[in-house]
């Protein structure tokens, strides 16, 4: 973020050529659909899970970042080629951690946000019964 | 039961007001850092990126000289910061690939003109692939891999003077 | 000369609420004392100088009063009247006078208004709003005076971020700020009522009122929120878990629960310390999300006016007020009885059950927004996003919204279900024949499939407490309860019909080509440079038309604003009874093909008449328990004059 807070920054002081801005068109499916419609189910609802890495919170189905769309190309591209969407979810993971997932799985670090919803389901029963089960 | 309930909520904001606290104290990390430190570079193949040096393919970080791995771009306002310092890190001995992210020939000549050119190996990632598959996630970032392909350290934002012997340092430990 | 007014009112309305704060805690040793009877007035005064410094600052906008730092900063002598006028509280500053401003107005009302309450417990709610406010005021004053002059007038405004240059985003802040105010009300009455001891249902009666407002602006400002994010990001979601708009959502949860707990209470005087409760967790949220917003600690799309140091003073206030209320709950509350009890089958069997699932659904958007931070506290970073939110959400969910179509039919304190087994049975047969239906359609996808059925269902069920009565007869507030529901199901059904059924296409094509989304037939008529007052635009001009029949014009934009400088795309939406059409225009692709990103969403809007449905519902219950209670106090007043003039 800071680099991109930076960049934009110096892009505003120092006056530089309009043609050495970022100019290469995006990549070839970061905008364009598998012509397969399943396939393109499976990589949207794959990519809407992705964390964009250059963004402040937004999954890369979301964004218009450059970056966001060459990872885009790289979902569709893979699942084009046959992969997996979990394949590729853990190949981003094995480069990035769990942060560039929004789907948690459970974990070391990760076990009470599965945890915690289970306890609440318990105390939620215990509550209803005690409380309601007393009459008048 | 009682008693739990009763204080059980107080004891809970007092469980995040306490972390809320040390995170205000705390300095955000926007970086992304990459989980592949230790982890050989998969195979890749980049088509030249500069008339003047060859592309970059996974052979060439496997021929037993440690390296630095310098992803940058013409159109990335910090790498015109850091070119000096990769300048000053070339001149104390040390070898720099460079994998140049969504970029024409033209303004990576028109930046290398400009700003010298530190690089033994200049590669043209257009679909950002080889910076995906290390890990990084920005330019500037400069990668020490070691003799095997083997990322060692990732150093995100530009280098700057203090950097110089810290990458030297790190080259020194990976046997160049 | 204006600046300095509003700053002096600021300053005065300050001193007065100091003098509110002890006149109230004075008052609880002896509620005649000179001081405590000047706490009422206090607080009128109070709230109205507080008014007339936020008038002060619409004025300086007005005439874009370029001596005033906070205008400077924000506003532009080029922008349009109404964009100068949000510019006021488009900022951290100015938001904050309007936080302070509509706290002392509430405190003034009821200063003058509530007096049903015994006297002390009046004198102690007000203290409690002092306490409150005189925080925000030492925030204001002393960190981030709204009315801080500039050494040197500026030349000219630096502009308002162009992503706020919005007719829907210039309204939605203030709409929250209302309701985080309205909870804050509630919470002061929590507090009166603890500290006297007098939790009744005249305490949930004089509260009723407010947590109904406050509810009903926070459901007008997520909906309004989420329809901004919906065209404005350009990507046609419309809800994106993001830690900002979960920021939203929890004091709307928790607001809810304690509308539905304070209905209990005043009617059956039952659920005493939950109640208490609920009122002191309500306001918690909204203060934690005020502070998570401004704090800048969790990374979110929506980051507005981010700044650690503001954090640390909301931070502070929070441990003051919530800690301190949170305290003063744990000393109370076991002598404060839990009052009557009731059978597991009747209105509040299902009332505590709509309690407990959304106190759980609290509970986990609480822990999957805060989570993420948790693990950066070890340095390890993690993303907790819709596929965590969505299924977790839906286990508590589902099982609410099932109870919320039959709950209503309910008897109070004790029915049985073979009185309701006929709505019972409907409902279930509905709810399978429209599962059913969905899959037919072609729709696999499990929560979206069980979200339109139970849309359905509870749409039906909605209007089944209204059966066999004379409806020129039936209650507002049982009108407003009604259509609140109604409206739950409505929106529901537009949520889970965009997820089952939404088509996206993105296409390049060149001038007079056309491609098909859905049932429409999109053709790119014309792409032309357009300018505006403060940006430029490529604007595409393209001809729709639906299932081939007429065509209609759409021109979406992508803009560029030049003070501050910021591109954003304008999406346009083409609006049917079944749906939308969502287009818009991106980069060009090379070789005269133009980027178009195009969605139907059929459906769609039914979320936010959904959500515009349950805010009409709330204002209905709103009459309707205002009206009761001037009537009320009218019988009562007569019957007082009556008893005086057999007296004489």
């Amino acid at each position: 973020m800071m680099r991109f807070i930076l960049a934009i920054l110096s892009a505003a002081l120092i006056v530089m050529p309009a043609s050495a801005q970022q100019t290469l068109p995006p990549a070839p499916l970061a905008y364009e659909q598998l012509s397969d419609p399943a396939q393109e189910e499976a990589a949207q609802a794959l990519m809407e899970t992705l964390r964009c890495l250059k963004c402040q919170s937004q999954s890369i189905a979301d964004s218009d970042a450059p970056m966001a769309g060459d990872m885009r190309h790289q979902v569709r591209s893979r699942i084009a080629a046959g992969e997996e969407p979990e394949a590729i979810r853990a190949w981003l993971v094995e480069r990035y951690g769990d942060y560039v997932s929004y789907a948690p799985t459970v974990s070391n670090t990760t076990w009470p946000l599965f945890a915690i919803p289970l306890l609440l389901l318990i105390v939620a029963g215990v509550i209803i019964r005690r409380r309601v089960g007393k009459r008048s | 039961m009682n008693k739990l309930w009763i204080w059980g909520p107080l004891g809970l904001f007092l469980m995040f007001s306490g972390l809320a606290a040390y995170q205000l104290t705390q300095p955000k990390d926007e970086f992304v850092q990459s989980t592949m430190i230790g982890k050989p570079i998969p195979d890749f193949d980049l088509r030249p990126a500069h008339q003047d040096r060859p592309g970059l393919a996974i052979a060439d970080l496997k021929d037993g000289k440690p390296k630095l791995l310098n992803i940058w771009a013409s159109w990335c306002v910090p790498c015109i910061a850091e070119a000096p310092h990769l300048e000053a890190l070339n001149r104390a001995g040390a070898e720099i690939v460079g994998v140049a992210i969504r970029d024409r020939p033209a303004d990576v000549a028109r930046f290398l003109a400009q700003h010298g050119n530190p690089y033994t190996r200049i590669g043209a990632d257009d679909l950002s692939e080889v910076q995906l598959s290390v890990g990084s996630s920005g330019v500037p970032e400069t990668f020490v891999v070691d003799g095997n392909g083997i990322i060692l350290h990732q150093h995100i934002g530009d280098v700057r003077a203090e950097h110089v012997p810290m990458l030297l340092q790190k080259l020194a430990e990976a046997g160049a | 000369m204006a600046a300095e007014l509003g700053l002096a009112a600021l300053w005065l309305a300050a001193a007065l609420s100091v003098l509110q704060l002890i006149g109230g805690a004075l008052a609880q040793r002896d509620t005649n004392s000179d001081l405590a009877k000047l706490v009422r007035p206090a607080a009128v005064m109070q709230g109205l100088l507080a008014g007339f410094a936020f008038l002060v600052l619409l004025y300086l906008f007005a005439v874009t009063d370029l001596s005033v730092k906070l205008v400077a900063a924000n506003s532009h002598s080029d922008k349009p009247m109404i964009f100068k006028l949000a510019g006021a509280w488009g900022n951290h500053e100015g938001s904050m006078l309007l936080w302070i401003t509509v706290m002392a107005l509430a405190g003034g009302l009821i200063g003058f208004v509530e007096r049903r309450l015994p006297e002390q417990t009046m004198q102690a709610t007000l203290a409690a709003q002092a306490f409150v406010g005189l925080g925000f005021y030492a925030f204001l004053l002393l960190s981030s005076n709204p009315f801080e002059r500039l050494p040197e007038p500026a030349m000219e405004g630096m502009g308002l971020n162009p992503l706020l240059q919005d007719i829907g985003l210039a309204f939605h802040p203030p709409t929250l700020y209302f309701g985080y105010v309205g909870l804050s009300v509630a919470f002061s009455f929590a507090v009166g009522a603890l500290l006297t001891r007098q939790v009744n249902p005249d305490f949930a009666r004089a509260m009723r009122p407010w947590v109904l407002g406050a509810w009903i602006f926070l459901t007008l400002g997520i909906t309004a929120g989420s329809y901004w994010a919906y065209y404005e990001l350009g990507w046609g979601g419309w809800w994106f878990w993001d830690p900002v708009e979960n920021a939203s959502l929890m004091p709307w949860l928790a607001a809810t629960a304690l509308l539905h707990s304070v209905s209990v209470l005043a009617a059956r005087d039952a659920l005493r310390t939950w109640t208490i409760m609920l009122g002191v967790v309500a306001f918690s949220m909204s203060m934690l999300g005020t502070f998570l917003v401004r704090s800048g600690i969790l990374t979110s799309v929506h980051a507005f006016a981010a700044d650690p140091e503001r954090g640390t003073f909301i931070l502070g206030l929070l441990i003051l007020y919530i800690g301190g209320a949170l305290l003063l709950f744990g000393l109370r509350a076991s002598s404060i009885s839990e009052g009557d009890r009731f059978s597991v089958t009747s209105r509040e069997g299902a009332l505590v059950f709509n309690n407990v699932m959304l106190s759980a659904i609290l509970g986990i958007v609480l822990l999957g927004t805060l989570y993420p931070l948790l693990t950066e506290a070890f340095d390890v970073r993690v993303s907790v996003g819709p596929p965590y939110f969505n299924p977790v959400g839906a286990v508590f969910t589902i099982p609410m919204l099932m109870v919320m179509a039959v709950g209503p039919l309910l008897r109070w304190r004790q029915d049985s279900f073979t009185r309701v087994k006929w709505p019972i049975i409907i409902s279930a047969v509905v709810m399978v024949a429209v599962l059913a239906l969905v899959v037919i359609l072609g729709s696999y996808s499990i929560l979206a499939d069980l979200g339109l059925a139970v849309a359905v269902a509870l749409g039906i069920g909605s209007f089944m407490p209204l059966r066999g009565r004379n409806l020129l007869r039936v209650p507002i507030a049982t009108w407003g309860m009604v259509v609140a529901h109604f409206g739950i199901a409505v929106a529901l059904f537009g949520m889970a019909s965009e997820s089952a059924f939404s088509e996206e296409k993105l296409a390049a094509i060149s001038v007079g080509e056309s491609t098909q989304v859905g049932p429409w037939q999109v053709t790119l008529d014309a792409v032309e440079p357009v300018a505006g007052p403060n940006w430029t635009a490529i604007q595409a001009n393209l001809g729709a038309s639906y299932d081939g029949g007429t065509s209609i014009e759409l021109t979406p934009q992508s803009r560029n604003f030049w003070a501050p400088p910021q591109e954003t795309t304008e999406s346009v939406l083409a609006t049917r009874w079944n749906g939308q059409l969502y287009a818009v225009v991106g980069n060009e692709a090379g070789d005269g093909r133009w980027q178009l990103r195009l969605w139907w969403k059929p459906f769609v809007t039914l979320i936010w008449y959904g959500g515009i449905l349950v805010a009409l519902g709330g204002l209905l219950a709103l009459i309707g328990r205002v009206k009761t209670d001037l009537k009320r106090r009218y019988v009562v007043k007569r019957a007082g004059d009556r008893r005086a003039e057999a007296a004489s």
